[in-house]
Protein backbone atom coordinates (compact mmCIF):
# COMPACT_ATOMS: atom_id res chain seq x y z
CA UNK A 1 0.00 0.00 0.00
CA UNK A 2 1.16 3.50 -0.79
CA UNK A 3 2.69 4.86 2.39
CA UNK A 4 0.87 8.20 2.05
CA UNK A 5 -2.45 6.36 1.76
CA UNK A 6 -1.53 4.33 4.83
CA UNK A 7 -0.80 7.44 6.87
CA UNK A 8 -4.15 8.82 5.75
CA UNK A 9 -5.99 5.64 6.75
CA UNK A 10 -4.19 5.45 10.07
CA UNK A 11 -5.09 9.01 10.95
CA UNK A 12 -8.69 8.35 9.88
CA UNK A 13 -8.88 5.36 12.22
CA UNK A 14 -7.22 7.35 15.02
CA UNK A 15 -9.73 10.13 14.59
CA UNK A 16 -12.64 7.72 14.49
CA UNK A 17 -11.41 6.01 17.66
CA UNK A 18 -10.90 9.21 19.56
CA UNK A 19 -13.95 11.03 18.25
CA UNK A 20 -16.52 8.29 18.54
CA UNK A 21 -15.49 7.38 22.06
CA UNK A 22 -16.68 10.79 23.16
CA UNK A 23 -20.04 10.12 21.57
CA UNK A 24 -22.55 9.70 24.37
CA UNK A 25 -23.90 6.31 23.22
CA UNK A 26 -23.20 4.66 26.54
CA UNK A 27 -24.72 7.31 28.73
CA UNK A 28 -27.84 5.91 30.30
CA UNK A 29 -29.74 7.98 32.81
CA UNK A 30 -29.49 6.33 36.18
CA UNK A 31 -32.16 6.48 38.80
CA UNK A 32 -29.73 7.75 41.39
CA UNK A 33 -28.55 10.59 39.19
CA UNK A 34 -31.97 12.04 38.49
CA UNK A 35 -32.63 15.18 40.48
CA UNK A 36 -35.09 14.81 43.31
CA UNK A 37 -37.36 17.77 43.62
CA UNK A 38 -38.23 18.86 47.10
CA UNK A 39 -41.96 19.20 47.56
CA UNK A 40 -42.70 22.68 48.70
CA UNK A 41 -46.20 23.96 49.28
CA UNK A 42 -47.47 26.94 47.28
CA UNK A 43 -47.06 29.43 50.13
CA UNK A 44 -43.39 28.52 50.48
CA UNK A 45 -43.69 26.59 53.75
CA UNK A 46 -43.11 22.88 54.07
CA UNK A 47 -46.26 20.81 53.58
CA UNK A 48 -48.11 19.40 56.53
CA UNK A 49 -47.81 15.85 55.30
CA UNK A 50 -45.97 13.67 57.79
CA UNK A 51 -42.59 12.78 56.35
CA UNK A 52 -41.94 9.11 57.07
CA UNK A 53 -38.73 8.59 59.01
CA UNK A 54 -37.48 5.62 57.07
CA UNK A 55 -34.03 4.37 57.86
CA UNK A 56 -33.06 2.41 54.79
CA UNK A 57 -31.67 -0.96 55.69
CA UNK A 58 -28.34 -1.41 53.97
CA UNK A 59 -28.73 -4.57 51.92
CA UNK A 60 -25.38 -6.24 51.50
CA UNK A 61 -25.06 -8.17 48.27
CA UNK A 62 -24.20 -11.67 49.42
CA UNK A 63 -20.97 -13.16 48.21
CA UNK A 64 -21.47 -16.60 46.75
CA UNK A 65 -18.32 -18.46 45.86
CA UNK A 66 -17.97 -19.32 42.19
CA UNK A 67 -16.30 -22.58 41.29
CA UNK A 68 -15.96 -22.66 37.52
CA UNK A 69 -12.24 -23.35 37.14
CA UNK A 70 -10.28 -26.59 37.28
CA UNK A 71 -6.50 -26.74 37.59
CA UNK A 72 -4.28 -29.77 37.88
CA UNK A 73 -1.41 -31.91 36.67
CA UNK A 74 -1.47 -35.01 34.48
CA UNK A 75 0.94 -37.80 33.58
CA UNK A 76 0.80 -40.27 30.75
CA UNK A 77 2.42 -41.38 27.53
CA UNK A 78 3.07 -39.37 24.38
CA UNK A 79 3.67 -41.22 21.16
CA UNK A 80 5.77 -38.89 19.00
CA UNK A 81 5.55 -40.23 15.43
CA UNK A 82 8.91 -41.84 14.49
CA UNK A 83 10.38 -40.87 17.87
CA UNK A 84 8.94 -43.48 20.20
CA UNK A 85 6.44 -43.61 23.03
CA UNK A 86 7.59 -41.73 26.10
CA UNK A 87 6.31 -40.46 29.46
CA UNK A 88 4.67 -37.05 29.39
CA UNK A 89 3.83 -34.61 32.17
CA UNK A 90 1.57 -31.62 31.86
CA UNK A 91 -0.85 -29.22 33.45
CA UNK A 92 -4.39 -28.26 32.55
CA UNK A 93 -6.52 -25.20 33.30
CA UNK A 94 -10.23 -25.47 32.53
CA UNK A 95 -13.00 -22.89 32.62
CA UNK A 96 -16.57 -24.17 32.62
CA UNK A 97 -18.75 -21.84 30.53
CA UNK A 98 -22.03 -23.72 31.03
CA UNK A 99 -23.13 -27.19 32.00
CA UNK A 100 -22.39 -28.22 28.40
CA UNK A 101 -19.32 -26.29 27.27
CA UNK A 102 -15.87 -25.60 28.64
CA UNK A 103 -12.52 -24.32 27.43
CA UNK A 104 -9.15 -25.54 28.54
CA UNK A 105 -5.48 -24.74 28.17
CA UNK A 106 -2.93 -27.56 28.18
CA UNK A 107 0.81 -27.40 28.63
CA UNK A 108 2.84 -30.60 28.35
CA UNK A 109 6.37 -31.85 27.95
CA UNK A 110 7.98 -35.15 26.97
CA UNK A 111 11.42 -36.33 25.95
CA UNK A 112 11.37 -38.30 22.71
CA UNK A 113 13.61 -41.30 22.10
CA UNK A 114 15.57 -42.64 19.11
CA UNK A 115 13.99 -43.37 15.73
CA UNK A 116 14.29 -46.96 14.43
CA UNK A 117 16.87 -45.71 11.94
CA UNK A 118 19.07 -44.25 14.68
CA UNK A 119 18.74 -47.44 16.72
CA UNK A 120 19.69 -49.75 13.82
CA UNK A 121 22.46 -47.65 12.34
CA UNK A 122 24.41 -47.67 15.56
CA UNK A 123 25.92 -44.23 15.93
CA UNK A 124 23.82 -41.92 13.74
CA UNK A 125 22.08 -39.12 15.67
CA UNK A 126 19.41 -37.02 13.99
CA UNK A 127 18.85 -34.68 16.90
CA UNK A 128 20.85 -33.23 19.74
CA UNK A 129 19.82 -33.98 23.30
CA UNK A 130 18.03 -30.66 23.77
CA UNK A 131 16.23 -31.02 20.42
CA UNK A 132 14.67 -34.29 21.63
CA UNK A 133 12.62 -32.43 24.18
CA UNK A 134 9.05 -31.89 22.94
CA UNK A 135 6.88 -29.17 24.47
CA UNK A 136 3.33 -28.37 23.45
CA UNK A 137 0.56 -26.01 24.39
CA UNK A 138 -3.02 -26.15 23.27
CA UNK A 139 -6.12 -24.03 23.81
CA UNK A 140 -9.25 -26.10 23.34
CA UNK A 141 -12.97 -26.01 23.34
CA UNK A 142 -14.79 -28.87 25.03
CA UNK A 143 -18.29 -30.31 25.07
CA UNK A 144 -19.69 -32.57 27.79
CA UNK A 145 -21.12 -35.19 25.48
CA UNK A 146 -22.50 -37.64 28.06
CA UNK A 147 -22.86 -36.18 31.54
CA UNK A 148 -24.01 -38.66 34.15
CA UNK A 149 -23.48 -40.39 37.44
CA UNK A 150 -21.51 -43.48 38.41
CA UNK A 151 -22.40 -45.59 41.40
CA UNK A 152 -19.79 -47.15 43.64
CA UNK A 153 -21.45 -49.66 45.93
CA UNK A 154 -24.85 -48.90 47.49
CA UNK A 155 -24.14 -45.61 49.17
CA UNK A 156 -21.86 -43.63 46.90
CA UNK A 157 -22.56 -41.80 43.64
CA UNK A 158 -20.23 -39.53 41.72
CA UNK A 159 -21.00 -37.13 38.92
CA UNK A 160 -19.11 -37.77 35.72
CA UNK A 161 -18.93 -36.74 32.09
CA UNK A 162 -17.56 -38.11 28.88
CA UNK A 163 -16.35 -35.11 26.89
CA UNK A 164 -14.79 -34.27 23.55
CA UNK A 165 -12.28 -31.49 22.94
CA UNK A 166 -10.81 -29.75 19.90
CA UNK A 167 -8.34 -26.91 19.72
CA UNK A 168 -5.19 -25.37 18.35
CA UNK A 169 -1.75 -24.67 19.70
CA UNK A 170 1.89 -25.20 19.00
CA UNK A 171 4.40 -28.03 19.39
CA UNK A 172 8.05 -27.19 19.87
CA UNK A 173 10.21 -30.09 18.76
CA UNK A 174 13.62 -30.54 17.09
CA UNK A 175 14.40 -26.82 17.24
CA UNK A 176 11.23 -25.74 15.47
CA UNK A 177 7.67 -24.78 16.42
CA UNK A 178 4.76 -26.33 14.54
CA UNK A 179 1.16 -25.17 14.41
CA UNK A 180 -0.79 -28.02 16.02
CA UNK A 181 -4.40 -29.12 15.95
CA UNK A 182 -5.46 -31.13 18.99
CA UNK A 183 -8.48 -33.44 19.05
CA UNK A 184 -9.40 -35.64 21.93
CA UNK A 185 -11.83 -37.27 24.25
CA UNK A 186 -11.82 -37.66 28.00
CA UNK A 187 -13.68 -38.75 31.07
CA UNK A 188 -14.13 -36.61 34.17
CA UNK A 189 -15.05 -38.19 37.50
CA UNK A 190 -16.03 -35.53 40.04
CA UNK A 191 -14.97 -37.03 43.39
CA UNK A 192 -16.32 -34.26 45.64
CA UNK A 193 -17.06 -30.53 45.56
CA UNK A 194 -13.45 -29.64 44.76
CA UNK A 195 -11.66 -32.66 43.34
CA UNK A 196 -11.93 -34.48 39.99
CA UNK A 197 -10.04 -37.26 38.23
CA UNK A 198 -9.53 -37.36 34.47
CA UNK A 199 -8.59 -39.90 31.82
CA UNK A 200 -7.76 -38.35 28.44
CA UNK A 201 -6.78 -39.48 24.96
CA UNK A 202 -5.61 -36.74 22.59
CA UNK A 203 -4.23 -36.62 19.07
CA UNK A 204 -1.80 -33.79 18.34
CA UNK A 205 -1.60 -33.24 14.57
CA UNK A 206 1.13 -31.13 12.98
CA UNK A 207 3.12 -30.90 9.74
CA UNK A 208 6.81 -31.66 9.85
CA UNK A 209 9.63 -32.02 7.32
CA UNK A 210 12.12 -33.32 9.85
CA UNK A 211 12.74 -36.61 8.01
CA UNK A 212 13.21 -35.07 4.54
CA UNK A 213 9.68 -34.93 3.16
CA UNK A 214 6.80 -32.81 4.38
CA UNK A 215 4.20 -34.93 6.14
CA UNK A 216 1.39 -34.66 8.63
CA UNK A 217 2.27 -36.41 11.86
CA UNK A 218 -0.24 -37.80 14.36
CA UNK A 219 0.96 -37.91 17.93
CA UNK A 220 -1.27 -39.77 20.32
CA UNK A 221 -1.24 -38.98 24.00
CA UNK A 222 -2.93 -40.78 26.86
CA UNK A 223 -3.03 -39.15 30.27
CA UNK A 224 -4.31 -39.57 33.80
CA UNK A 225 -4.85 -36.43 35.79
CA UNK A 226 -6.36 -34.85 38.86
CA UNK A 227 -7.83 -31.36 39.02
CA UNK A 228 -8.94 -29.07 41.79
CA UNK A 229 -12.08 -26.98 41.27
CA UNK A 230 -11.89 -23.36 42.37
CA UNK B 1 11.03 -29.03 70.69
CA UNK B 2 12.17 -32.63 70.33
CA UNK B 3 10.73 -34.19 67.15
CA UNK B 4 9.06 -36.98 69.14
CA UNK B 5 7.48 -34.47 71.52
CA UNK B 6 6.35 -32.45 68.53
CA UNK B 7 4.73 -35.50 66.96
CA UNK B 8 3.09 -36.46 70.25
CA UNK B 9 1.62 -33.01 70.76
CA UNK B 10 0.37 -33.01 67.18
CA UNK B 11 -1.29 -36.38 67.79
CA UNK B 12 -2.94 -35.14 71.00
CA UNK B 13 -4.15 -32.02 69.22
CA UNK B 14 -5.59 -34.06 66.36
CA UNK B 15 -7.37 -36.45 68.76
CA UNK B 16 -8.74 -33.56 70.79
CA UNK B 17 -10.06 -31.85 67.65
CA UNK B 18 -11.61 -35.12 66.53
CA UNK B 19 -13.31 -35.59 69.91
CA UNK B 20 -14.55 -32.01 69.96
CA UNK B 21 -15.89 -32.54 66.46
CA UNK B 22 -17.76 -35.72 67.30
CA UNK B 23 -19.11 -34.10 70.47
CA UNK B 24 -20.68 -31.36 68.38
CA UNK B 25 -23.75 -33.31 67.25
CA UNK B 26 -25.64 -30.35 65.84
CA UNK B 27 -26.71 -30.33 62.23
CA UNK B 28 -24.06 -29.36 59.67
CA UNK B 29 -26.58 -26.68 58.66
CA UNK B 30 -26.29 -25.03 62.10
CA UNK B 31 -22.57 -25.57 62.45
CA UNK B 32 -22.05 -23.63 59.22
CA UNK B 33 -24.45 -20.83 60.21
CA UNK B 34 -23.08 -17.49 59.09
CA UNK B 35 -20.57 -19.06 56.80
CA UNK B 36 -22.84 -19.25 53.77
CA UNK B 37 -25.55 -17.09 52.29
CA UNK B 38 -28.93 -18.29 53.54
CA UNK B 39 -32.15 -17.90 51.58
CA UNK B 40 -35.76 -19.01 52.01
CA UNK B 41 -37.79 -20.75 49.34
CA UNK B 42 -40.56 -18.42 48.12
CA UNK B 43 -41.89 -20.43 45.17
CA UNK B 44 -44.31 -23.28 46.02
CA UNK B 45 -41.28 -25.57 45.96
CA UNK B 46 -37.63 -25.75 44.93
CA UNK B 47 -36.18 -28.81 43.21
CA UNK B 48 -32.80 -30.27 44.12
CA UNK B 49 -30.97 -32.37 41.57
CA UNK B 50 -28.10 -34.79 42.10
CA UNK B 51 -25.82 -32.92 39.68
CA UNK B 52 -25.28 -29.56 38.00
CA UNK B 53 -27.16 -30.32 34.79
CA UNK B 54 -30.68 -30.53 33.37
CA UNK B 55 -30.45 -34.33 32.98
CA UNK B 56 -29.70 -35.14 36.62
CA UNK B 57 -32.70 -36.51 38.54
CA UNK B 58 -34.62 -34.46 41.10
CA UNK B 59 -34.15 -36.23 44.44
CA UNK B 60 -35.68 -33.72 46.81
CA UNK B 61 -38.31 -31.00 46.72
CA UNK B 62 -37.97 -28.22 49.29
CA UNK B 63 -41.30 -26.66 50.27
CA UNK B 64 -42.00 -22.93 50.50
CA UNK B 65 -40.67 -21.25 53.61
CA UNK B 66 -37.82 -23.66 54.28
CA UNK B 67 -34.35 -22.21 54.38
CA UNK B 68 -31.29 -23.31 52.41
CA UNK B 69 -27.58 -22.50 52.60
CA UNK B 70 -25.82 -21.68 49.31
CA UNK B 71 -22.52 -23.57 49.35
CA UNK B 72 -21.14 -22.42 46.00
CA UNK B 73 -22.03 -21.90 42.39
CA UNK B 74 -20.87 -23.71 39.24
CA UNK B 75 -21.96 -22.44 35.79
CA UNK B 76 -25.76 -21.98 35.96
CA UNK B 77 -26.21 -24.18 39.06
CA UNK B 78 -26.04 -23.59 42.80
CA UNK B 79 -24.96 -26.26 45.26
CA UNK B 80 -27.21 -25.80 48.29
CA UNK B 81 -27.87 -27.55 51.59
CA UNK B 82 -31.29 -27.79 53.21
CA UNK B 83 -32.18 -27.77 56.92
CA UNK B 84 -32.00 -31.58 56.98
CA UNK B 85 -28.37 -31.52 55.82
CA UNK B 86 -29.18 -32.80 52.35
CA UNK B 87 -27.09 -31.14 49.66
CA UNK B 88 -28.03 -30.90 46.00
CA UNK B 89 -28.06 -28.68 42.96
CA UNK B 90 -30.63 -25.99 42.20
CA UNK B 91 -30.94 -24.14 38.90
CA UNK B 92 -30.18 -20.46 38.46
CA UNK B 93 -33.80 -19.71 37.50
CA UNK B 94 -35.21 -21.34 40.62
CA UNK B 95 -32.66 -19.56 42.86
CA UNK B 96 -33.69 -16.22 41.40
CA UNK B 97 -37.03 -16.68 43.18
CA UNK B 98 -35.58 -17.26 46.66
CA UNK B 99 -35.54 -14.58 49.37
CA UNK B 100 -32.73 -13.25 51.53
CA UNK B 101 -33.22 -12.53 55.23
CA UNK B 102 -33.89 -8.90 54.29
CA UNK B 103 -36.87 -10.00 52.21
CA UNK B 104 -35.18 -9.08 48.96
CA UNK B 105 -34.81 -11.57 46.13
CA UNK B 106 -31.42 -13.22 45.81
CA UNK B 107 -29.54 -11.14 43.24
CA UNK B 108 -28.45 -13.51 40.48
CA UNK B 109 -26.49 -11.80 37.70
CA UNK B 110 -28.21 -11.65 34.35
CA UNK B 111 -25.69 -11.91 31.55
CA UNK B 112 -28.11 -11.12 28.71
CA UNK B 113 -26.63 -7.62 28.38
CA UNK B 114 -23.07 -6.87 29.33
CA UNK B 115 -22.82 -4.11 31.90
CA UNK B 116 -19.43 -2.54 31.19
CA UNK B 117 -19.28 -0.98 34.67
CA UNK B 118 -19.74 -4.36 36.35
CA UNK B 119 -17.65 -6.43 33.96
CA UNK B 120 -14.97 -4.22 32.34
CA UNK B 121 -12.40 -7.01 31.85
CA UNK B 122 -12.18 -9.36 28.93
CA UNK B 123 -9.72 -12.15 28.06
CA UNK B 124 -9.61 -14.44 25.09
CA UNK B 125 -7.70 -16.56 22.60
CA UNK B 126 -7.74 -16.50 18.83
CA UNK B 127 -6.15 -18.43 15.99
CA UNK B 128 -5.89 -17.80 12.26
CA UNK B 129 -3.71 -16.73 9.38
CA UNK B 130 -0.83 -14.26 9.54
CA UNK B 131 0.85 -13.41 6.22
CA UNK B 132 0.24 -16.91 4.86
CA UNK B 133 1.30 -18.75 8.02
CA UNK B 134 -0.57 -19.66 11.20
CA UNK B 135 -1.02 -17.48 14.23
CA UNK B 136 -2.12 -18.19 17.81
CA UNK B 137 -2.95 -15.25 20.01
CA UNK B 138 -4.10 -14.44 23.54
CA UNK B 139 -5.30 -11.06 24.76
CA UNK B 140 -6.59 -9.21 27.79
CA UNK B 141 -8.66 -6.05 27.50
CA UNK B 142 -10.12 -3.41 29.76
CA UNK B 143 -13.18 -1.39 28.74
CA UNK B 144 -13.14 2.25 29.92
CA UNK B 145 -16.76 2.37 28.81
CA UNK B 146 -18.88 0.51 26.28
CA UNK B 147 -17.15 2.24 23.40
CA UNK B 148 -13.48 2.53 24.20
CA UNK B 149 -11.13 -0.16 25.47
CA UNK B 150 -7.42 -0.89 25.82
CA UNK B 151 -5.95 -4.22 24.87
CA UNK B 152 -2.74 -6.15 25.49
CA UNK B 153 -2.00 -9.11 23.22
CA UNK B 154 0.69 -11.73 22.68
CA UNK B 155 0.84 -13.78 19.48
CA UNK B 156 2.92 -16.61 18.15
CA UNK B 157 3.22 -16.84 14.36
CA UNK B 158 4.14 -20.17 12.77
CA UNK B 159 5.02 -19.69 9.10
CA UNK B 160 6.77 -21.64 6.38
CA UNK B 161 9.88 -19.47 6.29
CA UNK B 162 9.88 -17.93 9.76
CA UNK B 163 8.33 -18.04 13.21
CA UNK B 164 7.61 -14.96 15.25
CA UNK B 165 6.52 -13.67 18.61
CA UNK B 166 4.49 -10.47 18.84
CA UNK B 167 3.69 -8.31 21.85
CA UNK B 168 1.17 -5.52 21.29
CA UNK B 169 -0.80 -2.80 23.00
CA UNK B 170 -3.71 -1.07 21.35
CA UNK B 171 -7.06 0.65 21.52
CA UNK B 172 -10.38 -0.72 20.36
CA UNK B 173 -13.43 1.30 19.60
CA UNK B 174 -16.88 -0.24 19.48
CA UNK B 175 -19.54 2.16 18.11
CA UNK B 176 -22.52 -0.10 19.01
CA UNK B 177 -21.54 -2.13 22.09
CA UNK B 178 -25.13 -3.15 22.87
CA UNK B 179 -25.58 -5.07 19.62
CA UNK B 180 -25.50 -8.85 19.94
CA UNK B 181 -22.85 -8.85 17.20
CA UNK B 182 -20.87 -5.68 17.93
CA UNK B 183 -18.34 -4.42 15.38
CA UNK B 184 -15.13 -2.70 16.49
CA UNK B 185 -12.13 -0.82 15.09
CA UNK B 186 -8.64 -1.26 16.44
CA UNK B 187 -5.33 0.55 16.34
CA UNK B 188 -2.10 -0.35 18.10
CA UNK B 189 1.61 -0.80 18.21
CA UNK B 190 4.12 -3.36 19.45
CA UNK B 191 7.25 -5.35 18.82
CA UNK B 192 7.87 -8.54 16.85
CA UNK B 193 10.72 -11.01 17.16
CA UNK B 194 11.24 -12.88 13.90
CA UNK B 195 13.12 -16.19 13.80
CA UNK B 196 13.87 -17.22 10.18
CA UNK B 197 13.64 -20.94 9.46
CA UNK B 198 16.16 -21.35 6.59
CA UNK B 199 17.85 -24.72 6.97
CA UNK B 200 21.13 -24.09 5.10
CA UNK B 201 22.13 -20.52 5.99
CA UNK B 202 20.17 -19.34 9.00
CA UNK B 203 19.86 -15.52 9.16
CA UNK B 204 19.94 -14.19 12.72
CA UNK B 205 16.77 -13.47 14.69
CA UNK B 206 15.65 -9.85 14.54
CA UNK B 207 13.38 -7.67 16.64
CA UNK B 208 11.35 -4.93 14.93
CA UNK B 209 8.68 -2.42 15.84
CA UNK B 210 5.24 -2.68 14.31
CA UNK B 211 1.94 -0.89 14.12
CA UNK B 212 -1.47 -2.18 13.14
CA UNK B 213 -4.99 -1.12 12.38
CA UNK B 214 -7.97 -3.35 11.83
CA UNK B 215 -11.60 -4.17 12.35
CA UNK B 216 -13.59 -7.04 13.80
CA UNK B 217 -16.73 -8.13 15.54
CA UNK B 218 -17.67 -9.69 18.86
CA UNK B 219 -20.69 -11.93 19.26
CA UNK B 220 -22.11 -12.28 22.77
CA UNK B 221 -23.17 -15.94 22.59
CA UNK B 222 -24.26 -16.68 26.14
CA UNK B 223 -23.43 -15.83 29.74
CA UNK B 224 -19.91 -14.32 29.90
CA UNK B 225 -18.91 -15.94 26.65
CA UNK B 226 -18.07 -14.14 23.39
CA UNK B 227 -16.95 -15.26 19.96
CA UNK B 228 -14.63 -12.82 18.23
CA UNK B 229 -13.16 -12.48 14.74
CA UNK B 230 -10.92 -9.74 13.43
CA UNK B 231 -8.77 -8.56 10.57
CA UNK B 232 -5.57 -6.59 11.06
CA UNK B 233 -3.13 -4.91 8.72
CA UNK B 234 0.39 -4.74 10.14
CA UNK B 235 3.34 -2.56 9.15
CA UNK B 236 6.68 -3.87 10.38
CA UNK B 237 9.22 -1.04 10.56
CA UNK B 238 12.40 -2.78 9.40
CA UNK B 239 15.94 -1.46 9.56
CA UNK B 240 16.24 -1.89 5.78
CA UNK B 241 14.87 0.56 3.18
CA UNK B 242 11.52 -1.21 2.75
CA UNK B 243 8.93 -1.69 5.47
CA UNK B 244 7.08 -5.01 5.52
CA UNK B 245 3.31 -5.45 5.35
CA UNK B 246 1.38 -8.37 6.82
CA UNK B 247 -2.32 -9.14 6.81
CA UNK B 248 -3.91 -11.17 9.55
CA UNK B 249 -7.29 -12.92 9.91
CA UNK B 250 -8.17 -14.66 13.11
CA UNK B 251 -11.11 -15.92 15.12
CA UNK B 252 -11.55 -17.19 18.64
CA UNK B 253 -13.41 -16.87 21.89
CA UNK B 254 -13.33 -14.57 24.91
CA UNK B 255 -14.90 -14.02 28.33
CA UNK B 256 -15.82 -10.88 30.18
CA UNK B 257 -15.55 -10.59 33.94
Amino acid sequence: MESRLRVLLLSAVALALGGCSMWPFHKRPRAAEQPVEASVAEDGTTPAVVEPQVVRRKVKTPKIRNSNFELGPYVGTYSAEDFGVNPVVGARLTYHISEDFFTDALLGQTKTSLTSYERLSGGAQLLTDSQRKLTYYSIDFGYNLFPGEVFVGRRRAFNSALYVIGGVGSTHFAGDSHFTVTLGTGYRLVLNDWLAAHIDVRDHVFDTDLLGTNKTSHNLETALGVTVFF
Amino acid sequence: MHPVAKLASLFILATATGLAHSADNRRQYDRDAGRYVEVAVADPYLELRTGPGRGYPVFRVIPRGERIEILFRRTGWFKVRDEHDRAGWASEDSMRETLLASGAKLPVPDYAHRDFDAWPWEAGAESGNFGGGNVNSVYAAYAFNGNLGAELAASQTLGHSSNGALLMAGLTHSPWPAWRVAPFLQLGTGVVRISPKATIISPPNRTEQLAYYGAGAKWHVSRRFLLRADYRSYVIFTKSAQNEDRNEWKAGFAFFF
